[in-house]
């Protein structure tokens, strides 16, 4: 028997979708392992009053830290204190999710607790009482089946894959004082600036409109924000390789291997001819839609539903046509 | 200022991959190996501050195979001065990685230590921060740009819907994202002076793996789409099956 730890991730005191999929997925796990599922949620005074939506989604047990200096993020606060959680709670599996936080902060908690640790896990089960961890490789290319020989087993699950499920448990509060020492810190965030009202990153979208080469040039992304739009909340823009590579877009927007691997509810490839490092990065979308006027473009052997045409005379009709769509409701 | 940068040798990005015949790793027949490309913008970011500081030198270090002699040479030829190669079988565990380059990190004087912020292969983010923690230096990931100070290297970290800034004590190890940091070209004076650059090769000191590949798979084939159609007169049926069959929207 053994319980399961989720690292219940909040930004400016709301909880993440990440965090209810990882505390949905420790739920399973411990399920599996006859355990119970907890969570861990650190963060400034008042963020206990979350602790219940934890526990909607399959949390026994919400340990909540609650600090002046855990308001944001910072790893040299956050990766002793949760360090020492994991231990003291004897977990036999640690949930985080993949998010740039917990990309960020679970390598340092592996370290100090001198386990191993298996990021961007896109398959966790129980079979037989071991666990089954698989995660993808060179961005998707292929997938990695691994065995972990280690207590606790620490996951970081990739965002959107872990579909979050009700399963209402206690949620009781465990109150503790984390052990918070600004001194010790080597790093301090001076400011946060936001990429714009509502911007919502790639990785974290469940809806991403992507533009490619055949967007012509930088100035007609317009027409991609307007189609983001219409189509309302949780989508991001994306981007191609080679229109970043020429300085049209961020490279935060990059969809492929060497940028972002996401697996979106649904993926719209506009101008996109589909190379091999970007249909790795995208192919485990559930749904792809291609636009692109080359009927031959390799995006069309990944895409659910293609349209051959001119990008510039469909997507507009397309923004128009969810647009009204919308507006019935 | 003296930097080092870890680098590791991937397969090209644009290669296709096949499983090998054992099952636990990529057939390397046919595959061209490439600097993997995060750890080319740490080199690029590397070079530019021996440059901004007007002296010192970047050292680079290498885990793996003795093929990766050649991605040490490739930085050398952009402009690093020396590199080393610890001979070993990096896999999956990235513990053990990090333990190995820590062993090899302790003790150096270099203030700061730079690695891509993932390699393009396995792409786990941990080995950075890790050796970091190892070594007991502060680290910041994902960093697009940086400037060093007065005992410290103020960082722009690419997060979610934003850009953060962070001050870094010095000595410090940050993984370099691909922001300001596009690499330069070696050229050809600079590929003849990498091949008399020093190289050191030594045995890695092995440390146990306790994450394993059990088996590589593809992925699932994704079942055949369909064209809707041509043009804008598509639009309509593709929004209908977005509603009605996929209810994506």
């Amino acid at each position: 028997m053994a319980n399961v730890l989720a690292f219940a991730e909040q930004r400016d005191g709301e909880i993440l979708g990440a965090a209810r999929e990882a505390v949905s997925a420790a739920f399973r796990v411990a399920s599996g392992l006859g355990g119970d599922a907890h969570a861990l949620l650190l963060g400034a005074p008042g963020i206990a009053a979350a602790a219940p939506e934890l526990g909607r989604f399959g949390a026994g047990v919400v340990a909540v830290g609650e600090h002046e200096a855990l308001g944001e993020y910072n790893p040299d606060a956050y990766a002793p204190i949760v360090a020492d959680r994991v231990r003291s709670g004897g977990y036999g599996v640690v949930v985080f999710p993949a998010t740039t936080l917990g990309k960020d902060l679970a390598p340092r908690v592996a370290a100090l607790l001198d386990v191993p640790l298996a990021s961007d896990v896109t398959e966790l089960d129980v079979d037989g009482g071991a666990l089954h961890v698989v995660r993808p490789i060179y961005a998707g290319k292929a997938f990695a089946h691994l065995a972990m020989n280690a207590t606790p087993a620490l996951v970081s699950i990739r965002p959107n894959v872990f579909q979050p499920v009700e399963s209402p448990a206690a949620g009781t509060v465990d109150a503790f004082a984390p052990s918070v020492d600004p001194a010790a810190w080597g790093v301090r965030v001076v400011e946060r600036k936001s990429a714009g009202e509502g911007a919502l990153d790639v990785a974290e979208a469940t809806i991403i409109v992507s533009g490619g080469r055949g967007m012509k040039d930088p100035s007609n992304w317009p027409l991609l924000e307007g189609l983001r739009d219409a189509i309302g909340e949780g989508v991001a823009l994306g981007a191609s390789r080679a229109v970043v590579d020429a300085g049209w877009r961020p490279h935060g927007e990059q969809v492929g291997q060497t940028g972002k691997t996401v697996s979106p509810k649904l993926y719209f490839a506009i101008g996109i001819s589909g190379a091999i490092q970007h249909l790795a990065g995208m192919r485990t979308s559930k749904t792809i839609v291609a636009v692109n006027k080359d009927p031959d473009a390799p995006i069309f052997n990944v895409a659910d539903y293609g349209i051959v045409g001119d990008l510039f005379e469909v997507v507009p009709r397309l923004t128009d046509e969810i647009k009204a769509l919308k507006a019935k409701g | 200022m003296d930097v080092i940068v870890c680098v590791k040798r991937v397969p090209d990005t644009e290669t296709r991959l096949r499983i090998g015949e054992a099952g636990t790793a990529i057939d390397p027949a046919g595959v061209k190996f490439i600097m993997s490309p995060y750890d080319e913008f740490a080199v690029e970011a590397a070079l530019r501050t021996r440059e901004g500081a007007g002296s010192g030198e970047v050292s680079l270090l290498s885990y793996g195979d003795t093929s990766a002699q050649e991605t040490l040479r490739a930085g050398l030829a952009m402009g690093a001065d020396r590199g080393v190669l610890l001979t070993g079988e990096p896999g999956m565990d990235c513990l053990a990685t990090a333990k190995t380059l820590a062993a090899e990190l302790e003790g150096a004087q270099a203030p700061l230590v730079l690695f891509g912020v993932k390699a393009a292969d396995d792409d786990q983010q941990q080995v950075g921060p890790m050796v970091a923690t190892l070594l007991g230096r502060p680290c910041a990931t994902g960093v697009a740009s940086f400037e060093v100070g007065d005992g410290k290297v103020t960082c722009h970290r690419e997060v979610e819907g934003g850009v953060e800034v962070v001050d870094v004590t010095l000595p410090a190890v940050l993984t370099i994202t691909k922001g300001a940091f596009e690499p330069r070209y070696a050229s050809l004076k600079g590929i003849m002076a990498a091949k008399k650059k020093p190289l050191e090769q030594k045995e890695a000191s092995a440390e146990a793996a306790r994450l394993n590949v059990t088996k590589l798979s593809y992925p699932p084939e994704r079942a055949a789409g369909k064209i809707v159609g041509e043009g804008a007169d598509a639009v309509p049926e593709l929004v209908r099956l977005l509603r009605e069959e996929a209810h994506a929207l």
